[in-house]
């Protein structure tokens, strides 16, 4: 059965189906994602202050991921119009290169920037408590300067301290074991364990925390430099250049804690939103990279195409061009929000 | 098959190996330039914007949020010329405007709603220090 307008345009609309389609499409799209947005928007308005992080990402990166973004763009409308001029293998090329700057977008986000989040450690403070650290937060300064409080403490997880039911002691040192942990008598307290080890993440500490016996007492932390120098002007209103955690380490007393976690959903509404957005934005990158390759591999319905009817081809490139320029086009907002502001 | 809404006119699907556009490639040469000078605006309106960020514009005029403000003109100009080079919006066809001044106006009323941060238009209350 053939299908009419697949090629030509409807001469009431002047347009094909797909054209008619994916704007239809993008339109539910742009609710899907006002809708996440204006979400964003409540949660930071709703926020107390000094609870809405900032400089928790690392800034070259995402402007990175930015340019890699800006730059499909640039060849996927460069490969629809090399098939316009019935140039093949410059089709080829251009259309290679956004499948390339697509992926690359999705390994800059998924083997490094969510995995550095997740070894990350963050401790809300609780209220009562900010005075006792205030070595680590600086409240002092920030509020001569009228600056918002900082009620958290970052950094990577350097040893933790707890307390073990001896009558326990076999389940604690095989989860020790499997996890390449060790643990050693306290100097100061005859009756708590320093656990340490290179592996020693937020996530592994969650699970060390559900050992039988085991009480968690405190977290020693390589501090973020924010929280090593906190009276430190550059730190007022935080950093975006990912500096790592520095070598001074930190103590906090898990009963002075309101909240600890990695940098993961759980650890802030900030987080929570940032990964809805980012997550769902991801998905559509790997959507586009998928639908690109389908048309770039010399299969029926794909490249082959252009032999037998090279406009048809070049309507379905329009097409996910289309949507490709929308996932930048989200990827503009979502940069600032999120890095930057 | 032939719906009723056909009109005849197209030529037959699946055999349009020479459509009417072909014969231009000087339009497409010529656009070529402009897509290249749309990324290199977006690309250098990315690093302004990452500028902009450093620069404490609240300080500079008074009040509050006015980094957020102008870090979304300059989104929205990016995005503007996205939409309207890149998506071809720009000439594009009546419908398909059609279609984008309804979504245009119901994203418009999400994005409304979020004031009730400020009103309760339900019990009248305002939060002016959030």
């Amino acid at each position: 059965m053939q299908i009419p307008h697949e090629v030509t345009a409807r001469p009431d609309t002047g347009l094909y189906n797909a054209k008619l389609g994916i704007w239809l499409f993008l339109a539910s799209e742009v609710m899907l994602f006002g809708g996440l947005f204006s979400a964003y928007i409540f949660l930071r308005m709703g926020a107390e202050d000094g609870y809405w992080p900032r400089g928790l990402l690392n800034v070259p990166v995402g402007a990175a991921n930015t340019a890699i973004l800006i730059a499909s763009s640039v060849t996927v409308v460069l490969a629809w119009a090399s098939l316009k001029m019935r140039k093949f293998s410059q089709y080829k090329l251009w259309m290679g290169i956004s499948i390339l700057c697509g992926a690359l977008f999705l390994i800059v986000k998924l083997a490094y920037e969510w995995p550095q989040k997740f070894d990350h450690f963050g401790a809300f403070i609780k209220k009562d408590a900010l005075e006792h650290y205030e070595q680590y937060l600086g409240n002092h300064h920030l509020k001569e300067k009228k600056l918002p409080p900082r009620v958290e403490i970052s950094g990577h997880l350097h040893e933790v301290e707890i307390a073990a039911d001896p009558a326990e002691k076999e389940k604690l040192e095989v989860f020790l074991k499997r996890h390449d942990l060790e643990a050693k008598p306290d100097e100061h307290d005859a009756k708590l364990q320093v656990v340490k080890g290179k592996h020693l993440t937020p996530g592994v500490v969650e699970d060390l925390k559900r050992v039988p016996g085991v009480k968690l007492i405190a977290f020693e932390v390589a501090l973020d430099p924010i929280n090593a120098d906190p009276t430190n002007p550059e730190s007022d209103k935080p950093h975006f250049w990912y500096k790592g955690a520095t070598e001074k380490l930190g103590k906090i007393e898990v009963k002075d804690v309101e909240s600890w976690s990695s940098f993961a959903p759980k650890h802030s509404t900030y987080f929570a939103v940032y990964f809805t957005i980012t997550g769902l934005h991801g998905l559509h990158v790997l959507a586009g990279v998928l639908i690109m390759l389908y048309l770039w591999l010399p299969i029926e319905g794909g490249a082959n195409m252009f032999k037998r009817n090279p406009e048809h081809l070049a309507n379905r490139v329009e097409v996910v061009g289309l949507f490709w320029h929308f996932v930048d086009l989200v990827w503009i907002f979502v940069f600032p929000i999120f890095y930057l502001l | 098959m032939s719906p009723a809404h056909d009109h005849g006119k197209e030529a037959t699907p699946g055999t349009a190996h020479e459509p009417a556009t072909d014969g231009d490639h000087p339009h497409f040469d010529m656009h070529l330039g402009l897509y290249l000078g749309v990324g290199g605006f977006l690309l250098v309106a990315t690093v302004i914007t990452v500028w902009l960020s450093y620069v404490d514009f609240d300080k500079m005029f008074g009040g509050h949020g006015w980094n957020i403000i102008i870090a979304m003109i300059v989104a929205s100009v990016k995005v503007g010329f996205v939409a309207a080079i890149f998506m071809h919006l720009k000439g594009e066809k009546k419908l398909i405007w059609q279609f984008l001044y309804f979504t245009m106006f119901f994203v418009a009323g999400l994005f409304l709603l979020t004031l009730l941060n400020y009103v309760d238009p339900i019990f009248g209350t305002t939060h002016a220090q959030h």
